[in-house]
């Protein structure tokens, strides 16, 4: 017998204080002193946090009963620390509160500075602006290429769509155009090809020639001090470095388009220095992941000769060279009257082709030869226009003639240079390289399942990245990536170069070999004899003397 | 990236360049919810694209109850029928890890391994066969090298439960934003193998319910991450160096995050010399 459970009969008949197990169940003091105890027990408060169990299990069961999550009982751990951690959260704090200047409300000022209409704009501007703008329609070519899976979101789109449009107000520009985004490690870079209008390229030239003035007279003092201390130098060295390529000229070649990036829409865009043949050249012998700050130096070997900025550069020639297509027909060669004259490198302009048919989307993805290249590609020299760097001008020659002559004629070996010849302008895609036995572009229509509609879109496969649309009468290229060449291969950093000869071996400096005995021996003989010879003759001329001497 | 937040996570991961185009994305949003419907998986995860030289290969993954068990993994050519991968060997690994080049796009192209020892080639040469390796494999193991290696969650997103199985962490309610750009707070979601090398001080400061993965702080080689911001500062997006085309997101203060690989599915080897 013992407390009866509601199901049993005796239930309900229990009197307490009665039964024969009184001591085992407490009477109504007791419990109450039981929970009495129970509650204290509860309200004690912990000696390391200062809380108390019990309030802890109100506050906690409050949340609850507020927030009424479902599967509460599986979260349970979770809102006990949460509920915790609160405490420490002081809802009145004798500091002030300051307000947290994020960097993203920095940033997002800057985007909505995009948005502000500029002052001072009249009527006049507004019809400007419709008319002809060198403005491209980003935001037409983010839909065609969205039809292939490629390109930025269209927030994104349209922020560089905006800070095109301030790039254009602020420069002189005549044609410009959205040309990618390169991705970098803290920063990424979002980049204009444009177009000068002419003649309004001369300030950089002006400055070029102020620094070689000054270096020139930097020169002038060194030698001064040269002249005093020529007695104890040491053999100066023989090397020559390998003809310096000079670069091309604005407005040609591998400089054709000037560059402008950005990190982000919103930002200044810095304008891209123009590109040298010796970065070309050694651009393509380094693999770099692009930091996101142009001024960062690129530590490599060869040693890159810029910065990032310059790099940057030479990347984006190389890409523009190797991928901007076009469909077959859309430019031509300008009709020229003397076509006698051969034009070192073939041509280089070309002018939109007023007739243009475009051909159908089918036929632009079936077959590669229905593109074209329309930017010269780059020779292995460095540049698009091939320059053999050994024939002086006139002037130098001049210079030279008196001082330097004999000492080229002996150490030169002038090696001659073949022309290189790259493929010329305008050649079909067909002809391209594949590497290994992959074809240099993959071609595929954007969609299969509407083809009335679907857009021919070609991927590079040596740059990975670069992408080209083409939709009747319409086409772009665009490139999205790191900016880095595909090689199948691993990359294999260059040797370094082989030692270089010290001194020119002559037999003043080389070492002869000693003597053996017996040679010495012969050679003391010979001494002997030739002495004695010596003093014959000392003496035959010493009695000639004396012979005089008594005349 | 869950199948149910595709459309957002595919705006937020786009600053690489790379996405879906309507069509797929219209048509993912049917599939992947008949895929789970299908297999019975709890999740279905998209795990991104891998471009061969003919096709692209769409991959999707799917969860069941334990999200740390291995993944069910099926492809597709067009992201309407989906096929089952099988479930990837060690040897399958290796296999497909000595080989090189770019994806064909045909799941039945054979690649000849030339590599294999003596004794295998010899035991294949019986069976009048050359040691063959088909695309099918290469490009599940490719998978699962790349989701051990650069697979990652935001720290305390998901949860050990003292069964040891893993689950979503529902009070997880976003990393803040100076949590955010800290290598540390993402883990990567596989077995953890830096775990047991930690001091025992370290071992005091990690909570066994949220921190039984590695983190990304120790990666070989150091820099091989790349965190920004982007979109003005509101999405923090990590691009791996060691599989160019790994994104993954995370919009801080938030339980949006989620990662997609979208490339060639070769590991870039030459990152050393890039760094």
């Amino acid at each position: 017998h013992g407390p009866y459970q509601p199901h049993e009969p005796g239930y309900g008949l229990y009197q307490p204080g009665y039964s024969s197990y009184d001591d085992q169940i407490p009477d109504p003091k007791s419990r109450m002193l039981a929970i009495q105890n129970a509650k204290a027990y509860l309200l004690k408060s912990s000696t390391t946090s200062g809380l108390n169990l019990y309030d802890h299990l109100a506050n906690m069961l409050t949340k609850i009963l507020d927030e009424q999550p479902t599967n509460a009982v599986d979260i349970i751990e979770d809102i006990s620390k949460d509920v915790k951690w609160s405490q420490f959260q002081k809802k009145m704090d004798t500091l002030q509160d300051e307000h947290e200047i994020l960097p993203t409300f920095e940033a997002a000022e800057k985007r909505k500075a995009l948005f502000l209409k500029a002052n001072g704009e009249g009527d006049e501007e507004l019809e400007e602006e419709i008319g002809e703008t060198p403005l491209p329609n980003v935001m037409e070519t983010a839909f065609y290429f969205e039809q292939a899976g490629i390109g930025l979101s269209k927030d994104e789109s349209y922020h560089i769509f905006l800070a095109l449009k301030k790039l254009i107000s602020v420069q002189p520009i005549q044609t410009c155009r959205f040309w990618g985004k390169i991705l970098g490690l803290e920063m990424n870079y979002i980049i204009a090809e444009v177009q000068y209008h002419e003649g309004e390229e001369e300030e950089e030239t002006e400055e070029e020639a102020v620094t070689e003035e000054g270096g020139k007279g930097v020169d002038e003092v060194e030698d001064e001090e040269e002249d005093k201390e020529k007695e104890d130098e040491p053999p100066k060295s023989t090397y020559k470095p390998p003809p310096v390529i000079p670069k091309e000229e604005n407005g040609t070649g591998a400089n054709k388009y000037v560059y402008f990036v950005c990190n982000e829409p919103g930002k200044p865009w810095v304008k891209l220095p123009p590109v040298t043949p010796a970065q070309i050249v050694c651009a393509r012998k380094i693999k770099k992941f692009f930091t996101g700050r142009l001024d960062a130096p690129v530590v490599s070997f060869p040693p890159f000769p810029g910065n990032e900025a310059n790099y940057l550069r030479a990347q984006i020639a190389r890409i523009s060279a190797g991928t901007q297509i076009s469909p077959i027909g859309f430019y031509q060669f300008a009709e020229e009257e003397d076509e006698e004259e051969e034009v070192d490198g073939g041509r280089d302009t070309y002018e939109e082709n007023p007739d243009f048919q475009p051909l159908s989307v089918a036929e632009m993805v079936d077959s590669l030869s229905a593109w074209v290249h329309n930017v010269q590609s780059i020779l292995k020299q460095g540049r698009c226009v091939w320059l053999n760097p050994l024939q002086k001008t006139e002037e130098e020659e001049e210079e030279e003639n008196e001082e330097e002559e004999k000492a080229e004629e002996a150490d030169e070996l002038p090696q001659e240079l073949q022309q290189e010849i790259g493929p010329p302008l305008l050649t079909p895609l067909s002809e391209d390289e594949g590497i290994q036995n992959i074809p240099a572009w993959t071609a595929q229509p954007s969609t299969d399942l509407i083809p009335q509609y679907a857009v021919a879109v070609l991927q590079s496969n040596r740059w990975p990245g670069a992408y080209a649309f083409a939709s009747g009468k319409k086409f772009d290229n665009i490139y999205f990536g790191w900016g880095h060449k595909y090689s199948p291969e691993n990359h294999a950093p260059a040797l370094p170069p082989p030692v270089q000869a010290e001194y020119p071996s002559g037999p003043e400096i080389t070492e002869t070999r000693d003597p053996t005995v017996e040679e010495e021996l012969a050679f003391k003989a010979a001494r002997e004899e030739a002495l004695a010879e010596a003093e014959e003759e000392e003496d035959e001329e010493g009695t000639e003397e004396d012979e005089e001497e008594d005349d | 990236m869950e199948a149910s937040s595709l459309p957002a996570a595919l705006e937020l991961v786009s600053g690489g360049g790379a996405g879906l185009s309507p069509e797929k994305r219209a048509v993912l949003g049917s599939s992947l919810l008949l895929l789970r419907r299908h297999y019975r998986f709890e999740r279905v995860w998209f795990w991104g694209c891998i471009q061969g030289v003919g096709g692209a290969y769409y991959i999707a993954e799917g969860l069941g109850p334990d999200r740390a068990a291995p993944r069910s993994r099926l492809y597709s050519l067009n992201c309407v029928e989906w096929s089952l991968l099988p479930p990837v060997t060690e040897e399958m690994v290796t296999q497909a890890g000595r080989l090189k080049g770019r994806f064909q796009g045909d799941p039945a192209f054979e690649y000849k391994d030339t590599e294999t020892n003596a004794e295998d080639a010899e035991s294949l040469f019986e069976d009048g066969k050359e040691p063959v390796i088909k695309e099918e494999a290469r490009l599940v193991a490719t998978i699962e090298q790349i989701d051990r290696a650069v697979g990652i969650i935001p720290r305390g997103a998901f949860v050990k439960t003292p069964l040891g199985s893993v689950s979503e962490n529902r009070n997880f309610e976003g990393l803040s934003l100076t949590e955010a750009k800290r290598l540390s707070s993402y883990l990567h979601f596989t077995e953890p193998v830096n775990l047991k090398n930690k001091t025992l001080l370290e071992k005091a400061d990690l909570d066994p319910s949220t921190d039984f993965l590695d983190s990304l702080e120790h990666d070989v080689p150091h820099g091989s991450w790349t965190v920004q911001l982007e979109k003005g500062g509101t999405v923090v997006v990590l691009r791996s160096l060691l599989w160019l085309g790994l994104t993954f997101y995370h919009v801080p203060m938030t339980k949006q995050y989620g990662y997609v690989y979208f490339g060639n599915g070769e590991k870039n080897l030459d990152l050393p010399f890039m760094l």
